[in-house]
């Protein structure tokens, strides 16, 4: 029998402010344990939490950038529970009026658009970190991490498949990188999943059995945490799908609870059932005041929203005439897209752009696209660095771009040529003087290369006279390998068909 | 009739991590049962039209600028802790 899932992701981003959300303490990652905290965010006696302003402007970043309405008024709560990882016994977070509600995010899944509704976006103080392998029968707690500001962002249950969850994760990451409130480094913890999921007959397999209408009705749903990457959620949300269809398969009932992804071992490992519910208690932050969002102060963030990685897609793909496939791997990030155009750009004010050249066209714009796509991406992936610490300015590349649709640098010799500007950030023509790279071009030079070849090849040559096609390949590679690969190919297939 | 059970008791005593005796437990029924019966005079009142209170006072969008000040001192911090180890906090082990 078939079977679907139905998935509802919660997501807890960490702001990019410099202090914490309710006291002046840093939130710089990676510091001393228990170095980063004060009497606010220990939750000592008679202390006062305040509201970071960039903190509150973050998050109604965030919600617009996910098209939610931005409430009017809104408030904080306490939501009590106890757990060493919270000093003060409650953590403060938002139930009754939320910052923001009702937005959606648009996927691509099958090659279709899809929706998949926002239900909420609101503001929070995140947790300490416990450590529970250091000391034997101890936890050890750094409170560094207390008092982070947070964005939870909970879905609706509208994603459908393992596959969808994952797509739906790196787009809301792209977006908030974009609009730069997050860093969305799962490593870090800058952004954490949890998902709840639960399993039905699907739609053509009630169908069949004529009885449509149960088909609507939701199983039992299990919530999924501790994934720690785009790619354990997918793997987490597969493994659940198969426990939950195989239980239900043999009978058996689906228990309402918590499990953990265990990475290692590929299974997800209940934690506590849920029908022991927890009893948060929330009721209004007495300590925090009102928060008051009226209209021209949401125009104003609305206003300073960059443009959206969507749009920025359709964009590429519309001026600069790249497949769709492109456009969506070059504004993957804001970093890359950033790249992409300042590289073209530069091509176009190039004084080596020759107006007849393809340059600035279409053909050129691909040739980018192809090169960062390729190159240098896999040189960012092979060193571990991010785009923006890379050498190769994108005004270097389109230089080289242009010396090869010049037809003065080859693009093998290219590749060369890169891995060094990589390296160094050298412009391409200055690597190419210094290693005298230029492409052999000059048929009276390669003439005099194709004869010696040609002298020491007679058995290809016969073959070739023969009718070998495949002959005239090789004699073209002894000629680069001679040429230490600098020759004109073009050039060099023309003279040896002269000779031959 | 009474408004609290001491099955309440015992589990807002539960929530609150408080071992009770039978004998307390007893006493809280009855007394928490008085409170709220007393607080319940308050439902006479009609508040269709009141909106609910978040905040006694009236004030309204109390912000601090996103500016970094010194934290405390790590002993400092670690002082009043019952147990410590390595610059952290220790706690029985817990997992939940």
């Amino acid at each position: 029998m078939g079977y679907e899932a139905i998935i509802g992701l919660e997501v807890h981003v960490q702001l990019k402010t410099k202090s914490k959300i309710f006291c002046s303490c840093s939130t710089e990652f990676g510091a001393l344990p228990n170095s980063q905290v004060c009497p606010v965010c220990l939750g000592l006696p008679g202390v006062l939490p305040v509201l970071n302003k960039t903190a509150l402007e973050y998050a109604i970043k965030a919600a617009l950038a996910l098209d939610c309405r931005i409430a009017k008024e809104s408030i904080f709560a306490r939501k009590n529970y106890f757990y060493p990882d919270l000093p003060k016994s409650y953590q403060i977070s938002q139930y009754e009026e939320p910052l923001s509600s009702k937005g959606f995010v648009d996927i691509i899944t099958d090659g279709k658009l899809k929706k998949i509704r926002i239900t909420r976006v609101h503001l929070e103080e995140d947790a300490g970190k416990l450590l529970h392998e250091e000391v034997k029968d101890s936890t050890l707690i750094d409170f560094n991490r207390c008092g982070v500001p947070l964005i939870e962002i909970v879905t609706e249950p509208d994603i459908k498949s393992p596959r969808e969850a994952r797509e739906f994760l790196a787009i809301l990451k792209s977006i908030l990188q974009y609009i730069g409130v997050s860093d969305c480094n799962m490593e870090e913890g800058s952004l954490r999943c949890d998902a709840n999921i639960s399993v039905r007959p699907s739609k053509e397999e009630t169908g069949k059995r004529g009885n449509g209408e149960t088909g609507k009705e939701l199983g039992v749903k299990v919530e999924i945490k501790n994934m720690n990457s785009f790619k354990a959620v997918e793997k987490a949300l597969e493994y659940e799908m198969r426990r939950q269809i195989k239980a239900l398969e043999e009978g058996k009932r689906i228990v309402q609870e918590t499990r953990l992804w265990d990475e290692n071992k590929e299974i997800t490992i209940s934690m506590r059932t849920k029908e022991e519910a927890h009893d948060y208690r929330y009721f209004p932050e007495p300590d925090l005041v009102l928060m008051e969002i009226d209209r021209e102060w949401t125009e104003r963030i609305r206003k300073s929203l960059p443009e959206l990685p969507e749009a920025r897609k359709a964009r590429f793909s519309r001026d600069y005439k790249i497949p769709d496939y492109d456009a969506g791997i070059l504004t993957s990030s804001k970093e890359l897209a950033d790249y992409y155009e300042e590289c073209i750009e530069a091509a176009r004010r190039s004084p080596v752009a020759d107006r007849r050249s393809p340059v600035a066209g279409r053909k050129f714009n691909k040739e980018i696209a192809n090169w960062i796509m390729s190159e240098l991406l896999r040189e960012l992936k092979e060193g571990n660095i991010g785009i923006e610490e890379c050498k190769a300015r994108p005004q270097a590349l389109a230089e080289m771009m242009t010396l090869i649709d010049k037809g003065i640098l080859s693009r093998k010799m290219a590749k060369e040529v890169f891995v060094e500007m990589f390296e160094t950030g050298e412009k391409a023509s200055w690597i190419i003087k210094k290693r005298s790279l230029v492409q052999i071009s000059d048929e009276e030079a390669l003439t005099k290369i194709v004869d010696k070849i040609l002298k020491e090849n007679p058995r290809v040559v016969e073959d070739y006279k023969k009718g070998k096609e495949k002959a005239l390949g090789y004699l073209v590679g002894q000629v680069m390998k001679e040429t230490k690969g600098r020759a004109n190919p073009q050039i060099v297939n023309k003279l040896l068909k002269e000779e031959l | 009739m009474s408004k609290i059970t001491k099955k309440d008791v015992e589990y807002v005593a539960k929530l609150a991590r408080l071992k009770l005796s039978e004998k307390e437990k007893e006493k809280f029924t009855k007394q928490l049962d008085q409170i709220l019966k007393y607080v319940d005079k308050l439902n006479e009142l009609d508040t269709k039209k009141v909106k609910p209170t978040s905040h006694v006072l009236p004030l309204k969008n109390v912000f601090r600028e996103d500016k970094i000040k010194k934290s405390l001192e790590v002993e400092k911090t670690l002082e009043n802790a019952p147990e410590k180890a390595r610059g952290f906090f220790k706690v029985p082990k817990v997992i939940e």
